[in-house]
Parts: structure tokens; C-alpha cells; sequence
């Protein structure tokens, strides 16, 4: 994937049951699953308050945006590692599907 | 077990802790994980209509051993049509609110399909009380 940690190195040896890609946070609410990794192209508070409820284990930004430091303090405060990749939300998914990654 | 929090029109750094909350402490209590997972849909996304379509308002959890009751309850613009309100995919928000990811119209939907019980009253100008009511208890869904 080319991704980049922004936060949570020590945690990433995780294994994740699922993903879910999503631009739409009630979307990210009802359908995503516990244990997964959610791969978004959202970067504001919201997206990592999805992650806690639903008990998201990492999130994944896409398109290389990255999210501003009041987004990566909340991560920090529920320990939810967060990733940047380069790539579209679409590859990003598909690559991981491919590695055998499942959808939520 | 009662509790209610302070909801404020877009206030999106603090917007969902009031849900979030809400989870903890019915974990702590040893609700259904299936309980859990609706009050936190119904919860958030009630909250983040407090948000983005009113002014101000409360949401507040009611835990009975065998049920749960989210309420909100905000003085706002009002909803003017509450049947258009509740179809799939409409949505009134402001476009700078649906680049965070809101706005999708399904905010109403799912708090409908997630609870087992739910009013809504709702006046032009004043404000909007929604009451739903969550049994605890494994669906399957
Ligand atoms: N508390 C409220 N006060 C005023 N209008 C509301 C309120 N909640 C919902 N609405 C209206 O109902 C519409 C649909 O709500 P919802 O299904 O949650 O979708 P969304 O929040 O994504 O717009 C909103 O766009 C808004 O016009
Ligand atoms: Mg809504």
C-alpha cells in the first residue's frame, strides 16, 4: 500500500477482520464492523468518533490527505492508529481485497 | 440509570461525545452488544441532527434493565415535512457540513430501522423532540 503512519507505529501489529470503505459517515456507522479498518477520505474529528463507536481497529486516509492535529489527538486519546496512502479510495480497497482483506 | 448532555449547533470538534458516552456507559452496565451497537446509531446520529439542523438542544439516555430510551430534544427551525424527513437520501444540510460526510439522508432512515419505537413532534420555529425506545435484546438482524 505505500502507507505512512501517523500515529500508532507500536500498535500496528493488529490483525483487522474486515474493511470498509467510506465517504459517508452514517454509512461508516451502520455498516462497518468491529475490527475493522476503515479507509476513508474524510479527515475531520468525526470519521475517528465513527472509529470508536463502531470499534474500528485502525483508519486508513487515502488520496494523501492527512488529517490536522485535533483529528490525530482524538486517535491518540482512543488509541485508533491512523495510516495515509497515496492512493484512491477505490485502489486502496481493491488492493486490499486482493490481499485477502474482506468487506465488513 | 439517567443521563442527558448539552448538544450545540455545529460544534463539530465536540459533536458525538455525547454518543460516545452514551456507549460507555451501557457497556458498563452489561447491555446486549447488539443493544449497544442501535443506541449508538440511533444516539449519534440524533445528536448529529442537534448539530447540523438546530440550534441548540439535549440528548438523553434513559437505562431500563429491559429497555433503553434516547431522546433528543432541541429548539430549532422545526421540521416542516417530517414523511419528506424520513425518505432515504433527503437531506437539507449545508454543502461545507456534506464535505465532512454528513448529508447523506440517512440519518432519520436509520434511527427508524435501528429502534423499535420512535415519535417525533416537531414545531416550525421552536424545535423538534425526538423519543425512541431500544429493548434489549439480540435481533436478528
Ligand atoms: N433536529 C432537526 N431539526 C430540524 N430539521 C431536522 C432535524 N433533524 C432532521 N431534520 C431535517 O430532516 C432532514 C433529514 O434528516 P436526516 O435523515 O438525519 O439526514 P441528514 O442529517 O443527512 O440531512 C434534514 O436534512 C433536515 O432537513
Ligand atoms: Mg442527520
Amino acid at each position: 500500500m505505500h502507507a505512512e503512519v501517523i500515529y500508532g507505529e507500536e500498535m500496528l501489529d493488529i490483525d483487522v477482520s474486515s474493511g470498509f470503505g467510506c465517504d459517508l459517515i452514517s454509512d461508516s456507522l451502520c455498516f462497518s464492523r468491529p475490527d475493522c479498518l476503515l479507509i476513508t477520505g474524510l479527515t475531520n474529528v468525526q470519521i475517528v468518533r465513527v472509529a470508536d463507536m463502531v470499534e474500528a481497529r485502525a483508519i486508513m486516509f487515502v488520496r494523501g490527505k492527512r488529517p490536522g492535529e485535533d483529528v490525530i489527538q482524538l486517535a491518540k486519546e482512543n488509541r485508533i492508529p491512523l495510516l495515509v496512502t497515496k492512493r484512491f479510495l477505490f485502489e486502496s480497497c481493491g488492493i486490499l481485497y486482493q490481499q485477502g482483506l474482506h468487506s465488513s | 440509570m439517567e443521563m442527558t448532555f448539552d448538544v450545540k449547533s455545529m460544534d463539530f470538534k465536540r459533536a458525538g461525545e455525547a454518543a460516545g458516552k452514551i456507549k460507555k456507559a451501557l457497556q458498563l452496565v452489561g447491555m446486549e452488544i447488539d443493544t449497544v451497537r442501535r443506541a449508538v446509531i440511533v444516539a449519534y446520529e440524533a445528536e448529529m441532527n442537534i448539530v447540523i439542523h438546530a440550534r441548540q438542544g439535549t440528548l438523553t439516555a434513559k437505562v431500563h434493565p429491559d429497555r433503553l430510551e434516547i431522546e433528543a430534544n432541541d429548539e430549532g427551525p422545526g421540521i416542516p415535512d417530517i414523511d419528506l424527513a424520513f425518505q432515504e437520501g433527503y437531506s437539507t444540510a449545508p454543502e461545507h457540513v456534506r464535505e465532512m460526510g454528513f448529508g447523506a439522508g440517512m440519518g432519520l432512515p436509520n434511527i427508524k430501522r435501528f429502534s423499535d419505537d420512535l415519535e417525533i413532534e416537531s414545531k416550525i420555529d421552536v424545535g423538534t423532540q425526538l423519543k425512541t425506545i431500544i429493548y434489549n435484546q439480540t435481533s436478528g438482524e
